[in-house]
């Protein structure tokens, strides 16, 4: 009796599996080998500007490396995924394959040779973009120079290393389909709606992950993104100010909203890609973006924007105005350490972070304004005081020097409490000094050892 | 008042504790070496090492250097008897009109301290904060290669006698 | 100058050591000409070797102690080419005398020959050549005075290491030679100079004299003053160029921690503080108080070309000949743009002045101590006497940046606060907003082919600015002059005329084009406020012609650098290029990666100093526009070379220069002033993105004269890197900077 129900349950078990592995697998689309030269000139060029909002250029070119070569390691909380080679090398790229192919990778995550591919590569986004965009993707990625550059393992440990592992992942949690316009939404929204969740995949970082590292149902609710926090774009945005249309245009287009300040960490690369994006789709994108936070009252919006405007600029220190210089020595820990921190501010910050006069010219916003000085979590603000802000080479554009060499982990923590208590009318967050160091042992961008 | 350990000596420093240390060095204690070049963090020219890191002294206030190890390129040597980077420097002639080159010669030791021996492209993304407007830069990497091979030869024979 | 330049003898005592004592005369002729680089020659004076002409006496040069310690008198400036080293050499030369015991005094209007600017590769051709024939005399004099002593024929006799030797063994040193005024005569016009193949000094590499102290921190520049009482200054620019403070109240700031006067003269604006970090918070104190009522706009950056060029401009005809209108098989035509750039400093320009006693002292690294005196003089309205300018190096300034303007700024605190010291450094959004730009510059060019892929007709047309606005006597080429309550009114500017030119400096072609004709458009008004850069016009006129060139080459199916020595004669500028051609490997149509250009570019600097030509290689990233320079090989022909790893140093220096010009920088504005205002609005090349190699070949040209060097790089590195960009991706950029996006805007998806 227990061996035969044994035997049941092995056998709907394997039947089970057999149907997985059946419906898992793929068949090879055998190799096409395409000429550059037949592809219209007018698709490549809309593929050049789908790829710019597909970013992906960032996660398919290791740093220093060829252009859509591959080797850019992604690190997830699973291990380290190296961005394969998308040149048309017939090889080590994909040179070999059809259109067919590359569409199938793009909406089911399988690559020519019918292999799963893990969702670092957010097909989850990308199955939502058209035929024709997709045809122009392919189109552009087939005219670029071939580079021959074999793909780096993944670093995945034992059995997350099992390529089925993804084809479960997808059972769960890919939801097929192209983009359904809302007709009650406008044109723009609409175009704006179908680039930020499919192509421009700006969830991937910016919508939290649950444990098998799918997006969760709080879309855009904040996630992280190399080691970032990508902050909440709906109504929970940590930003002071609103955002409205206007400063996410700004943002994306110039990399500087002058109501939130620079892009850092991974938007800095964001930000790049998209100068090749003419400004219709960035307006679009900007106009959707804008909406995520749901209905508002406009008087509401302008009243917020004033109060967090007037606050910030209470909170502005003038570098003429002189600190307390020596260390309180009564009053709690927290005190204590804010009050070093604002020796540590007028010394190595003040100089540029300060209000008033006409120095320094490239003068960045107020720092109450300043979302990773009003976020949760002091991620961003420790990892930029501990690598700085750095522009691309020949690029102009804020250059804040890392003071990863020059403060300690507790001086850090000091002057990130200071600045969180100075400018953000916040509540202090908790063990700054532990996230410091754990942030040094993991720089990001990662950082070669000198 | 506040007690900076500069090239090893313990030197007793009134000025206020937010002051930067460039002009610290500059004004209090004469060090020529570390220059004002932009105040900003951008060029590198008041480079000094800080615990074996180079860091901008512009912007690194007195009051958070109590008790660490800070070095300016009058630690490293003299015109006669020139540290093995500042030799390099020398023998590389890698200098136009030198302002920056305090600064260089501080971020290339503090290379070399963390890697002695170097590749190029290493050399180049180390030595990025730094600038040079004569365009001395050539000179400037044959002197860190220059060095990289002394520091490494003179540490040899250590080397030799610990196996 | 039709009438005589006035010569006035200043006799100082400056040196008493060893018993001897040693005078020396610094003659100087009053109101030198300010030109770029160019003397006045005094009618009626024989024509003397180099800066002779105008300092013709040779203690003015030269002076010898009782202990054999040499003293070299130079007008000219180290500004960080390394001339210091270059002229010991040149006297250590022609005096015998060891290196070491020479001591160099730079320019000084109390000690010095005054000779004008240290600008226009002038200096050894100036300086060198007056040092190099004034030593040779002196040793002529040395051995006229032993042969005295030694009852002994000159021809006997001969110099050697600090002494007069004799053929029968005896020797006298020269210590034991000299008593007092010997060398106090005019120089000869000729000069008992050796055979170069004798030479032991010069065209052998010598280390530069000042590098060990740079390398060490020894006190080198003026920025490293720190005399006795002296005070920190910092100066509170206005917003813009045409603002005027309107309100300040300084109650507040005279109370801060070491602030020790505020100083206020119209709408000039400083304050000075016991210390620099003091001095600093003052600053930013007092700027966020003051009120300034900004008037005047800038044109419009996005149509900046098309402004100037519409401006009304003075038009000269520097080039006819045969009939330019000629046409051959196939005619070509470009216009070339160069945005307005900037000198960049590292080192915020810097100056110590002191007022005592009725005198003005400034410590300055301005390039042109007299006229510096002459232009302090007028702001101060004192007589020229009263003010004294000593040269003291500062950061490199490659022309003409604000070191003359900060001279200004020291002298009006110092004489507000008489008695200290006052250093002022000015803060690095001054030096990138205030400082006179390189001009922008537009030029257009126009040629036919014969059938035989020769150049037969050529049209050249330079709009441009002047490119020297350096301070000359009117102290309103000043720039706090201009701000004071009596105001001083900008001079009008003045074009520098051919053969050496400034915007349309190397505007003629060195090539053989029978029918040509070369139109300089001079344009008075200035938009934004410009002066000297290294090379001047020549860098936009060598990176136009000889983009154009390529151009042609191109047009005739010519390699380039055949199409360049088909149409040269001159043989010193043939053998740069196929040296160039050969060390680098120059292949016609050579197989390339893909993405990898070849690029080949040539000058004789002013036409009339030194031979450059330059070849290199190349990646241009096709998805980026991206960059990356590969080996550059450079042959240069300076004449005699008197050390050649000063002229490799300055050489190498004009190629990362010029690459970090020509492929990143632009000053950039917008309505109400400039926007460009440090290192992260105006970037320059880092260390990443430096060439793999470059090498510099030199063609030694032992008895030849010297010819100026330090800028005759950058005008060929400008077209070599348009010109492998071109072959690299067919596209043909003739806008500078040669950008990342601009290429890539050119190459297209």
């Amino acid at each position: 009796m227990i061996g035969r129900l044994l035997a049941a349950v092995v056998a709907v078990i394997a039947i089970g599996f057999g149907a997985f592995y059946a419906w898992a697998w793929n068949s090879e689309i055998p190799p096409a080998n395409p000429s550059a030269a037949s592809f219209d000139p007018g698709i490549v060029a809309k593929g050049a500007q789908l790829a710019a909002i597909g970013d992906c250029a960032v996660c398919h070119t290791q740093t220093g490396g060829k252009p859509y070569a591959g080797g850019f390691p992604l690190t997830t909380p699973f291990g380290t995924i190296y961005g394969p080679n998308i040149t048309p090398d017939a090889q080590t790229g994909i040179g070999a394959w059809s259109e067919a192919a590359f569409r199938r990778a793009m909406r089911s995550g399988v690559d020519r040779a019918g292999n799963h591919l893990y969702p670092a590569f957010p097909y989850d986004h990308f199955t939502k973009a058209t035929d024709s965009d997709l045809s122009a993707i392919y189109a552009f990625l087939m005219t670029r120079d071939p580079v021959q550059q074999a793909n780096r393992p993944l670093a995945l440990s034992p059995p997350l290393n099992w390529r089925l592992f993804a084809a479960g992942w997808k059972l769960l949690f890919l939801t097929r389909g192209v983009f359904q316009p809302d007709p009650k939404q406008s044109p723009e929204w609409n175009r704006g709606a179908y680039l930020v969740t499919g192509l421009g995949h700006c969830g991937a970082c910016h919508t939290p992950r649950n444990a098998f590292g799918a997006e969760n149902d709080d879309h855009f609710g904040g996630g992280m993104g190399e080691g970032w926090l990508a902050p909440a774009l709906n109504a929970n945005s940590p930003a002071p100010v609103p955002w409205n249309a206007d400063q996410i245009y700004a943002y994306l287009r110039h990399g500087f909203a002058d109501q939130h300040g620079f892009a850092a960490g991974p938007m800095q690369p964001v930000v790049q890609s998209l100068r090749n994006v003419p400004d219709g789709a960035l307006r679009a994108i900007a106009t959707y973006v804008s909406t995520l936070p749901g209905p508002q009252d406009p008087a509401e919006v302008e009243r917020r924007t004033k109060a967090a405007l007037d606050f910030a600029r209470s909170r502005d220190i003038t570098v003429a105005a002189k600190p307390s210089a020596e260390p309180a020595t009564t009053g709690s820990a927290a005190t204590r350490q804010a009050s070093s921190g604002a020796a540590i501010f007028a010394g190595a910050c003040a100089s540029c972070h300060h209000s008033g006069g006409t120095l320094p010219v490239s003068r960045p916003i107020s720092l109450g304004l300043s979302t990773p000085v009003n976020e949760p979590d002091p991620t961003n603000l420790i990892r930029i005081v501990l690598g700085g802000i750095h522009p691309l080479p020949g690029d102009r554009g804020p250059i804040m020097p890392g003071f990863a060499g020059a403060l300690t982990d507790q001086q850090i923590a000091s002057l990130a409490s200071y600045v969180r208590s100075q400018f953000s009318g916040q509540s202090a967050w908790p063990d700054v000094a532990a996230t410091v160091s754990k942030l040094r042992q993991t720089p990001s961008p990662p950082m070669e050892a000198p | 008042m506040i007690v900076l350990n500069i090239n090893g000596n313990p030197e007793q420093i009134e000025a206020d504790p937010h002051t930067p240390l460039l002009y610290v060095l500059r004004d209090d204690l004469k060090l020529n070496a570390a220059k004002f070049g932009c105040g900003l963090g951008q060029c590198g020219a008041c480079t000094v090492l800080v615990d074996h890191e180079p860091v901008f002294s512009c912007l690194l206030p007195i009051s958070v250097l109590e008790g660490r190890y800070i070095r300016t390129v009058e630690g490293l040597g003299t015109a006669d008897k020139p540290g093995p980077v500042q030799r390099a420097f020398i023998d590389e002639q890698a200098a136009q009109c030198g302002y920056c080159i305090a600064g260089m010669v501080m971020r290339a030791q503090g290379l070399l301290e963390h890697n002695a021996a170097p590749t190029e492209a290493q050399i180049r993304d180390y030595m990025a904060p730094n600038l040079c407007r004569c365009g001395t830069q050539m000179r400037i990497l044959r002197a860190v290669r220059r060095a990289a091979k002394a520091m490494t030869a003179s540490l040899d024979p250590i080397h030799e006698a610990s196996k | 100058m039709n009438a005589p330049a006035q010569v006035s003898l200043t006799r100082r005592l400056f040196l008493a050591t060893g018993g001897a004592v040693v005078v020396s005369f610094a003659v100087a002729p009053s109101g030198a000409v300010a030109q770029e680089g160019a003397m006045p020659a005094a009618p009626g004076t024989p024509p003397l070797p180099g800066s002779l002409k105008t300092s013709p006496m040779l203690d003015s040069w030269i002076a010898m102690d009782g202990q054999g310690r040499v003293t070299v008198f130079t007008g000219k400036a180290e500004l960080g080419q390394g001339i210091s080293t270059a002229l010991i050499q040149c006297a250590a030369e022609e005096l015998d005398v060891n290196v070491d015991a020479i001591t160099l005094v730079t320019a000084d209007t109390e000690r010095t020959p005054n000779e004008g600017y240290t600008a226009g590769s002038h200096s050894m051709q100036d300086s060198g050549t007056a040092i190099l024939n004034a030593a040779a005399q002196v040793r002529g004099i040395l051995i006229e005075l032993a042969a005295t002593r030694l009852n002994l024929p000159a021809n006997q006799l001969h110099a050697k290491s600090s002494a007069v030797l004799a053929d029968d063994g005896r020797s006298v040193s020269y210590k034991d030679l000299v008593t007092g005024q010997d060398f106090h005569r005019p120089a000869g016009p000729t000069s008992p100079l050796k055979d170069p193949r004798t030479f032991t000094v010069i065209g052998k590499s010598m280390p530069r004299v000042d590098i060990p102290g740079k390398v060490t921190g020894a006190p080198m520049y003026v920025q490293d003053m720190r005399p006795d009482g002296m005070l920190h200054a910092r100066v509170v620019r206005p917003p813009n160029y045409g603002a005027k403070l309107t309100q300040l109240d300084t109650g507040a700031i005279e109370k801060m921690p070491g602030v020790v006067k505020v100083v206020r003269d119209g709408s000039f604006l400083a304050v000075a503080a016991q210390g620099e970090f003091q001095a600093i918070q003052a600053l930013h104190a007092l700027s966020a108080d003051a009120q300034w009522d900004q008037t005047g706009t800038l044109p419009d950056p996005a149509t900046i070309y098309d402004y100037v060029r519409a401006l009304p401009s003075n038009d000269t005809t520097i080039l006819n000949q045969g009939a330019p209108g000629q046409q051959g098989v196939r005619a070509l035509r470009a216009t070339y743009h160069r945005p307005y750039q900037s000198h960049g400093s590292i080192g915020p320009s810097c100056a110590v002045a002191l007022y005592d006693g009725g005198k003005m002292t400034v410590w300055t690294h301005t390039q042109g101590v007299y006229p510096l005196r002459d232009t302090l003089a007028d702001m101060l309205h004192v007589p020229k006497e009263q003010v004294h300018c000593i040269q003291v190096e500062g950061s490199g300034c490659y022309g003409h940046n604000a070191a003359d303007d900060v001279a200004a700024d020291a002298a009006l605190i110092a004489r507000a606060i008489p008695g200290r010291p006052i250093r002022v450094q000015w803060m690095r959004e001054d030096e990138h907003g205030w400082e006179p730009f390189a001009p922008l510059m537009i030029s257009q060019a126009a040629a036919s082919l014969d059938d035989s892929g020769k150049i037969v007709s050529w049209q050249y047309d330079v709009w441009s600015n002047t490119h020297n606005m350096r301070p000359a006597g009117p102290a309103g080429n000043l720039l706090a002059a201009r701000y004071l309550a009596q105001p001083f009114p900008e001079p009008a500017p003045q074009p520098i005329p051919q053969p050496e030119g400034g915007g349309d400096r190397n505007g003629i072609p060195l090539y053989r084009v029978p029918n040509a004709r070369v139109v300089s458009h001079f344009i008075p008004a200035m938009p934004l406020r410009v002066s000297a850069m290294r090379g001047l016009g020549a860098y936009h006129n060598v990176f136009s012609i000889e983009s154009f060139i390529d151009e042609l080459a191109d047009a005739a199916k010519a390699d380039p650098v055949e199409f360049r020595l088909r149409h040269l004669d001159d043989p010193r500028a043939r053998d740069v290029i196929m040296k160039v051609r050969d060390e680098f490997g120059w292949e016609t149509n050579a197989k390339l990666p893909r993405g990898r250009g070849r690029g080949f570019a040539f000058a004789r600097y002013k036409n009339l100093a030194a031979y450059c030509a330059i070849a290199l290689e190349l990646d241009v990233e096709r998805e980026t526009g991206n960059v990356t320079l590969g080996r550059v090989v450079t042959a240069v022909d300076s004449g005699q070379a008197v050390n050649p790893d000063g002229i490799r140093n300055q050489i190498e220096g004009a190629i990362v220069q010029s690459a970090s010009w020509s492929l990143y920088e632009e000053v950039t504005f917008d309505r109400n002033g400039i926007t460009s205002r440090d290192w992260s609005s105006y970037p320059i090349l880092r260390f990443p993105a430096m060439p793999a190699s470059v090498d510099v070949h030199i063609i030694d040209r032992p008895g030849e004269r010297f010819l100026g060097t330090g800028e005759a790089g950058q005008g060929p590195m400008a077209a070599a890197i348009a010109n492998a960009v071109f072959s690299a991706t067919g596209a043909r950029i003739r806008d500078l900077p040669l950008s990342a996006r601009r290429i890539k805007t050119a190459i297209g998806v």
